[in-house]
């Protein structure tokens, strides 16, 4: 498989990791990627709060290069990129005028005809999770992970629409083809405050730590995410939420296509583990370990389980016997631990004392449940009472 | 007896024809909102607002165009489009925030500068290089900001890891990118 390739401004730069590991992912599955020729950035957050036009063709150069080249579909890994370039895409094609003026402002044909897709997209639907799970030859097995979508993977729903906006499954299921566990929680996607983590940070930082805060409640050991500036804000900028916050994190943060490429048996160092600021390659040390410890704790639950059940039934038994002993020693008392009329409780003992099966019935119910012997009790009596009335009429 | 239901004001000629224009970039109409807020219940920085999403949809449908563009909420949102993914009416109110950031820009009515200057240090760098330059980036913005080490704590890390370049990476076609922007600015938008 061919595919054009965007790594964006970042893959050069504060996402490294991301672009490195992207491209070992791509090689691991057989998929070429050919990198758009003098790409240019395609404007982010800074083109779209100055103007519409100049936000829709910088990604449009970039579509057309795509286009010129026959390259076809795009791959976009960073979450903003991708919702860049997909915008422009979607508006060209819904207005034929707009995507003219894109025309004469690139100053380049431009059919809108390249559709660019996400990392998520590319894994799960181009490559497949099947072909992800053959891949793997050092399963993440003990790693317990929360995946973080963040916002611009699953919305706008026009845009994305891969997945499901409010609890989607995708990253999950890539996590899980790994070996790993892939945790419910709530913030997956939550903004983790994008760029007011510069300009406003009093606000940034407080939306960091309840990310951060909420995967550790849900009982996760390390974030994995599939947007550069979620990275950036969970892993570069942890420590300085964690000092405003007043709590301890030092929770790993992971781009999806390293853990996929060391799954696939890549050295962590290879793929720039080594550059996160919240120290990540541990955790992976540790996960074999977990791994034994997770199997053994499984493999000592079960036989345990089936021990407990047995010496429960042999307690039982000897307890019913118990009883029934005790029942046929003195009849009276034992009838009026069931039921206080002592007419009733007469025609019980009667019952009970000709029909074994009664009697071991009560006996069983008497040690589980109290309420329910009870209630048998006065059934039996009951019966045999209108069995007796019928008899006589 | 009415005292729930939204009531149209008439809107001053004026306020009208920009609302009207806002409503036509954004591409959604803001009669559509019976200000529910669910917007607001799901918007993750609505803590920090003056005006909540609600609110701003509510001072556009009032005609109080004015005081919606010097919200500072505007410039709080994240863009993160839970609002708009969310809204039961299809108002796409992400994109109002982003009509409202433009048209705030545009008529010079920013409360909050250091975003403007942060967006205007970015394009200057993508119009030069064709490419974003990080650490001229940040040097420019803290310097017209007067922030000087802000973000201190990152960028040495940051160099020490080769997570950002001193120089810029540039294109080729660097005369093509300048020219978009031209052409931008002659057509004034959209």
């Amino acid at each position: 498989m061919k595919l054009g390739y965007y790594p964006g401004c970042s893959g050069e730069g504060s996402a490294i990791e991301y672009h490195r590991s992207t491209l070992k992912t791509a090689e691991m599955l057989g998929v070429e990627l050919v990198e758009l020729d003098d790409w240019n950035c395609c404007g982010a957050t800074s083109a779209h709060n100055t103007n519409k036009l100049l936000s829709l063709a910088l990604p449009a150069r970039n579509l057309a290069i795509a286009e010129k080249s026959g390259l076809g579909d795009i791959l976009a890994p960073c979450a903003a990129c991708y919702s860049r370039h997909k915008g422009a895409e979607i508006a060209a094609r819904r207005d034929d005028a707009i995507r003219q003026k894109i025309e004469e402002v690139i100053d380049m044909e431009f059919k809108a005809s390249s559709t660019t897709i996400s990392i998520l997209e590319f894994l799960t639907q181009k490559v497949g999770i099947n072909k992800i799970r053959d891949k793997v030859t050092q399963p993440l097995k003990g790693m317990k992970a929360a995946c973080y979508y963040g916002c611009l993977l699953v919305r706008p729903v026009e845009y994305t629409g891969f997945d499901d906006p409010e609890d989607p499954q995708t990253m999950d299921q890539i996590v899980q083809a790994l070996g790993a566990q892939a945790l419910d929680w709530a913030y997956k996607t939550e903004c983790c405050g994008a760029s007011l983590a510069t300009s406003r940070p009093e606000i940034g930082s407080k939306m960091i730590y309840e990310v951060l805060r909420n995967a550790k409640e849900a009982g996760a050991e390390c974030i994995v995410t599939a947007c550069p500036l979620c990275m950036m804000n969970l892993d570069m900028r942890q420590a300085s939420a964690e000092k405003a916050w007043g709590e301890k994190f030092g929770i790993p943060i992971y781009y999806v296509t390293e853990l996929v490429a060391i799954a696939g048996g890549t050295d962590p160092k290879e793929v720039g583990i080594d550059l996160h600021f919240v120290e990540a390659l541990t955790y992976l040390k540790t996960l074999p370990a977990k791994a034994l410890q997770m199997e053994a704790e499984a493999e000592k639950a079960k036989p345990q389980a089936k021990e407990k059940q047995e010496m429960d039934e042999e307690a039982l038994k000897k307890k019913v016997a118990a009883f029934i002993k005790g029942f046929q020693k003195n009849p009276e008392k034992m009838a009026a631990r069931f039921i206080d009329n002592e007419e009733r409780a007469g025609i019980l003992v009667e019952l009970v004392s000709a029909d074994e099966k009664k009697m071991a019935r009560l006996a069983e119910l008497m040690i589980t449940d109290k309420g329910k012997a009870v209630k048998a009790a006065e059934a039996f009596v009951t019966g045999e009472i209108k069995k007796r009335e019928k008899a006589k009429v | 007896m009415l005292g729930n239901t939204v009531v149209k004001l008439s809107i001053e000629n004026n306020s009208a024809a920009l609302l009207a224009r806002i409503e036509k970039e954004a591409g959604t109409s803001v009669n559509l909102c019976y200000q529910c807020g669910k917007c607001s219940a799901g918007c993750p920085v609505a803590f920090a607002m003056d005006y909540t999403p609600r609110k701003v949809i509510r001072l556009l449908q009032l005609g109080m165009v004015d005081e919606a563009l010097k919200a500072d909420s505007i410039w709080i949102c994240a863009t993160c489009e839970t609002c708009s993914t969310r809204c039961p009416r299809g108002v796409d109110i992400a994109s109002l925030m982003d009509t409202l950031r433009r048209e705030a820009l545009a008529q010079g009515k920013i409360t909050d500068k250091k975003v403007a200057v942060f967006n205007e240090a970015f394009l200057d760098g993508v119009r030069s290089f064709g490419r974003t330059y990080e650490a001229g980036l940040l040097m420019k913005h803290n310097l017209k900001t007067g922030q000087l080490f802000k973000d201190a704590e990152l960028g040495l890390p940051m160099m020490s890891r080769g997570k950002v370049s001193l120089f810029p990476h540039k294109i080729k076609a660097r005369n093509e990118i300048k020219k978009i922007f031209d052409r931008v600015n002659k057509m004034g938008g959209e």
